[in-house]
This record gives C-alpha cells, sequence and structure tokens, in this order.
C-alpha cells in the first residue's frame, strides 16, 4: 500500500513541487498519474523511488514511512520496486539477456537463478528469442520490453512507469499498456505516470490528476482531464 | 555479500580502466613519475645519511683532564662519562700521556727520529692524557660538550664542532626537503586520480544511475571505483620501482665512473639494501594514494 499523507516538497530555488499531496494507492491497483509537464508528476516519482524526500507530510510505501528510512535501507526498499522510463535507460554495451540479468546482478542474486529467471522474465515480455540482441538493434517497443523485464525480474511488489509510451508509436504504444495490464493482474501495483490522454481514456483505471503541485482529481474509472 | 558480487566488482574495476584508456594512462603514467621521482630521492636521501653515518662514525670528542690528577684519577672520571647513554662504549678510549706522546711522534716525527734525541726520556705531553669519545648521534654533541665541560677535573675538551653541525644541518635539510617533495606529489597524485575516476563516473553515470534504481548497495556501486583508484596507484608504484631496481646500479656506476674521487670516499648503498624499506613505502605510497583518492571522489560523486 503507498501513501501520501499532505506531502508538501519544496526546491532549494524554493518552488513548490508538490503542495499538500495526500492519496492512497492499494496494493494490486493500477493508477495512472496525469498531469502537464511541471505538474509534480515526476516529483511524486522520485518520492516514491527515494531519489527525494518530502519537505514535510510523510510517503508510507508498505508500511515504511520513506523519510525515515536510513541510508543503508534505501537499496534494499528499492528492490521492492521496479521502475521504467521514458528512454528505456539500457546499457548499449550489454545484451538483452545482460541488461536483465544486471539487475539481479547488483542485488547479489546467485548465478544459478539469475540462469533461471532471466529467460522466464523474458519469455513473459515476449523477448525470449531476441536474448543475443543488443538493445540497440532493437525497435523502441521492444526496448521498452527489455527495460519491463529488468523490472520486474527481481518480483517487485511495486512497478513505477515514469512515461513508458513517452517514445513509442501507437502500436508499441498499446502492446506495452497491455504487457503493464497483464502484470498488474498478477498482484503488482502498476503507478503509470504519462500525458498520453489516448492510453489513460482508453483503459479506463484510476486516475489521479496532478496541476501545479496539487490533486485535482481522482476517479476510480477515470479519464485524461 | 557473496564472493561473486566482490569478484563482479572487481572486474568492474578493471574494465573501467580500459573503458578510460586515455586518462587512466595519464593518470599512471604521472603517477610513475611522481614515484619515480619519490624513488629516486628516497635512494639519493638513504646514500646521504649512510654517508653522514659513515663520517660522523669518525667524528669525535676529546677530553683533556687538570693536570694535578693522577691517572686513576682520569681513568674514573672517563669511565663515568663511557656510562652515558650517549656514548659508544666500545670506540671511547682512554689514551694516557705516554700514547699521546707515542702517536704524536708517528705523526710527526717520521722519517726525522734524529729530532727527537734532543727530548731524551722526558715526554713533552706529559698531563696531555685524554678520552677520546665518540656518539652514538653527531646531533648532540654540542650537548655533550657543554656536559663535559661542566665536569669537576676536566681542563679542556676538544671538538669538531663546525663538522658535527653540518652533518645534522645536512640531515635536517635532507628531511625537510624530501618531506616537502612528498607532499606535493601526494597533493598531484591524489588530483590525477581523481580526476580519472570522475571522469569514469561521469561516463558510467546512467548505469550508476540505472543501479541505484534497482537497488545496489553502496558497495557495489562504489566499489569498482575504488578498484579503479587502487589498481592505478599500485600500477603507477610497480613501474617506477621496477626502472629504479634496474637502473640504479647503472646510476652508481656512472655517478662513480665519472667523479672517479668519490669512490674512495663514498660508499653507496646496495639496491636490495635500499629496496628493503623503497619496495614497501612505495607500493603503500601508490595504494594509498590510489586509495585516498578514489574513495574522496566517488564519496563526493556518487550519491544514493
Amino acid at each position: 500500500m503507498i501513501i501520501f499523507d499532505n506531502v508538501t516538497k519544496m526546491y532549494e530555488t524554493g518552488t513548490p513541487a508538490l503542495n499538500g499531496v495526500s492519496f492512497k494507492i492499494n496494493s494490486g491497483e493500477f493508477v495512472f498519474i496525469v498531469g502537464n509537464s511541471g505538474s509534480g508528476k515526476s516529483t511524486i516519482i522520485k518520492l516514491l523511488t527515494r531519489e527525494l524526500n518530502s519537505t514535510s507530510g510523510r510517503v508510507v510505501v508498505n508500511n515504511k514511512i520513506l523519510g525515515k528510512l536510513r541510508r543503508k535501507n534505501i537499496a534494499k526498499y528499492r528492490r521492492g520496486i521496479g521502475v521504467i522510463f521514458q528512454d528505456f535507460r539500457l546499457l548499449n554495451d550489454r545484451n538483452v539477456y545482460e541488461n536483465v540479468a544486471f539487475a539481479q546482478r547488483v542485488t547479489g542474486v546467485a548465478m544459478s537463478r539469475i540462469r533461471r529467471q532471466v529467460p522466464a522474465v523474458l519469455s513473459v515480455v515476449g523477448l525470449a528469442e531476441k536474448y543475443k540482441a543488443n538493445p540497440k538493434h532493437l525497435s523502441g517497443g521492444e526496448q521498452q520490453r527489455v527495460a519491463i523485464a529488468r523490472a520486474l525480474v527481481n518480483n517487485p511488489s511495486i512497478l513505477l512507469a515514469d512515461e513508458p509510451t513517452g517514445n513509442l508509436d501507437p502500436k508499441n504504444t498499446k502492446e506495452i499498456m497491455s504487457l503493464l495490464e497483464e502484470i498488474n493482474k498478477k498482484g503488482t501495483t502498476v503507478i503509470v505516470v504519462t500525458h498520453n490522454r489516448e492510453v489513460v481514456d482508453s483503459m479506463k483505471k484510476r486516475v489521479i490528476t496532478v496541476h501545479k503541485g496539487t490533486i485535482v482529481g481522482d476517479e476510480r474509472r477515470g479519464g485524461y482531464k | 555479500m557473496r564472493i561473486s558480487t566482490f569478484f563482479y566488482c572487481f572486474r568492474q574495476g578493471i574494465k573501467n580502466i580500459f573503458k578510460n584508456k586515455l586518462f587512466s594512462l595519464a593518470s599512471v603514467c604521472t603517477m610513475s613519475a611522481c614515484i619515480f621521482l619519490f624513488g629516486l630521492f628516497m635512494a639519493i636521501l638513504f646514500n646521504v645519511q649512510k654517508m653522514i653515518k659513515d663520517a660522523s662514525e669518525n667524528v669525535c670528542i676529546t677530553v683533556f683532564f687538570d693536570e694535578n690528577l693522577s691517572e686513576d684519577e682520569i681513568i674514573t672520571i672517563g669511565e663515568g662519562i663511557r656510562t652515558l647513554d650517549a656514548v659508544d662504549k666500545d670506540k671511547t678510549k682512554f689514551v694516557s700521556a705516554a700514547e699521546a706522546w707515542e702517536n704524536f711522534k708517528q705523526d710527526y716525527f717520521e722519517g726525522h727520529e734524529e729530532a727527537l734525541d734532543a727530548f731524551g726520556d722526558d715526554n713533552p705531553l706529559l698531563g696531555s692524557a685524554s678520552y677520546v669519545i665518540y656518539l652514538k648521534d653527531i646531533t648532540l654533541q654540542s650537548d655533550m660538550v657543554m656536559y663535559l665541560q661542566s665536569l669537576e677535573g676536566v681542563r679542556t675538551v676538544n671538538q669538531s664542532e663546525q663538522l658535527a653541525d653540518s652533518f645534522s644541518g645536512f640531515g635536517k635539510l635532507a628531511a625537510y626537503v624530501s618531506a616537502a617533495i612528498i607532499a606535493v606529489l601526494f597533493a598531484v597524485s591524489i588530483f590525477l586520480i581523481s580526476n580519472t575516476v570522475t571522469v569514469g563516473i561521469t561516463v558510467r553515470k546512467e548505469e550508476i544511475y540505472i543501479m541505484k534504481m534497482i537497488g545496489a548497495t553502496d558497495f557495489f556501486v562504489r566499489f569498482p571505483f575504488v578498484v579503479e583508484g587502487v589498481v592505478i596507484g599500485l600500477l603507477g608504484a610497480i613501474i617506477p620501482l621496477a626502472i629504479i631496481y634496474k637502473v640504479y646500479n647503472y646510476l652508481v656506476e656512472y655517478v662513480v665512473g665519472t667523479f672517479g674521487v668519490l669512490s674512495s670516499t663514498m660508499k653507496f648503498m646496495p639496491i636490495n639494501e635500499i629496496f628493503k624499506y623503497l619496495l614497501p613505502v612505495g607500493l603503500v605510497l601508490g595504494i594509498g594514494i590510489g586509495f585516498l583518492a578514489s574513495t574522496i571522489t566517488v564519496r563526493k560523486h556518487v550519491k544514493m
């Protein structure tokens, strides 16, 4: 469960990125966070990944108050969440298999388990055949699938997607969103930050709308406002 | 932490070095130059110190006693002096008036023995019995002379003050210069390795960010860069030390050959003797600088 309790985030310049934001996301939910550029969407993601800390208020994830999380425990906390980005952020000096395996490598997973789990997760995203390919030689959609595989391989309870379809054509956008929906059906909480109106309107999921750092809408089966 | 993770991080560190070939090479070269200069200076310093020690071993203090003292009384005072900590007990010796006259005759009348006939059996140096005192540390000479002069029954104390001062002065100067050079080299090397590690961090910024988002520990993210710094430091120490080891004997031969007059007065230390100290100091310095520079840089640039 994720709780934002009256969260304010001020940047050093004095600009408020979020101002008294409160919402709750239950485990297993699929939620869109929408809003214009600079509205504060990405700040919410950064607070959830603990890249940032709130200036006031509480961010609680799976019963952990992130503001009170000790530095040494941040790495362990992040292992429970998967993150995917608009620009995929794959390592182009490694192939598909190595990119996904990397996520397990850094968390100290045994090689035998890596050899078992990476092909399995690549099958889930439909890239089992392309495990040797270099990400540079894949389409945008395929690259995002690799990124999703990398985010999923450690079995996170929450998947954060920051503009996951921003660099994709409509066909790939649809495929990626279907994949995220499949992942959500298996019990993973999925939070998608986007300003893609069509995607939001077509999926009929919960939509939290952010404007100038405040929540201006929260609908169970909403659309893009 | 798994041992495989440790080796994975280690391999990443080695890969970093090859990824930034030019910067790594520049760092190793500069580090090598610094340690080479350091090693060369240490070798010179060791030799100078040895030469000072050799020379100072021949510098002595001669104590003359009041003429009315008997030989037994002189020996009592002299043996008291011999028990002092600063005094080299084995080399310190008593020279009786008779011995003093014999030595004088040998030094000044050799080949002209007929001139001694005028003295008959007289000893003109009667009352010149003395103690020749050698110190363990030449720098203590002034203090020792002051002490000896204060003793009852002591008439005169002869010393080579200038020589002792020059030796201790040169020793101090060498120590200050070496400390200054080491400090400068230390700073330059830290700066260079830090730069190389910074470039490595910049090149791998994306990878580091992904690592952090995936949940890599501080150790996992930082250790490869520390390995990089340490390996650069180690290479930067091994290369110049090997060069010094190979070149030292040629240099000594060259110096002795060019300045032939030195060979009789200066005995150079063998390279193995110097390396007993230089090898561990050089390696620790290289590894230490590499470790310090990379640790500081990584702490500064890789924040979780």
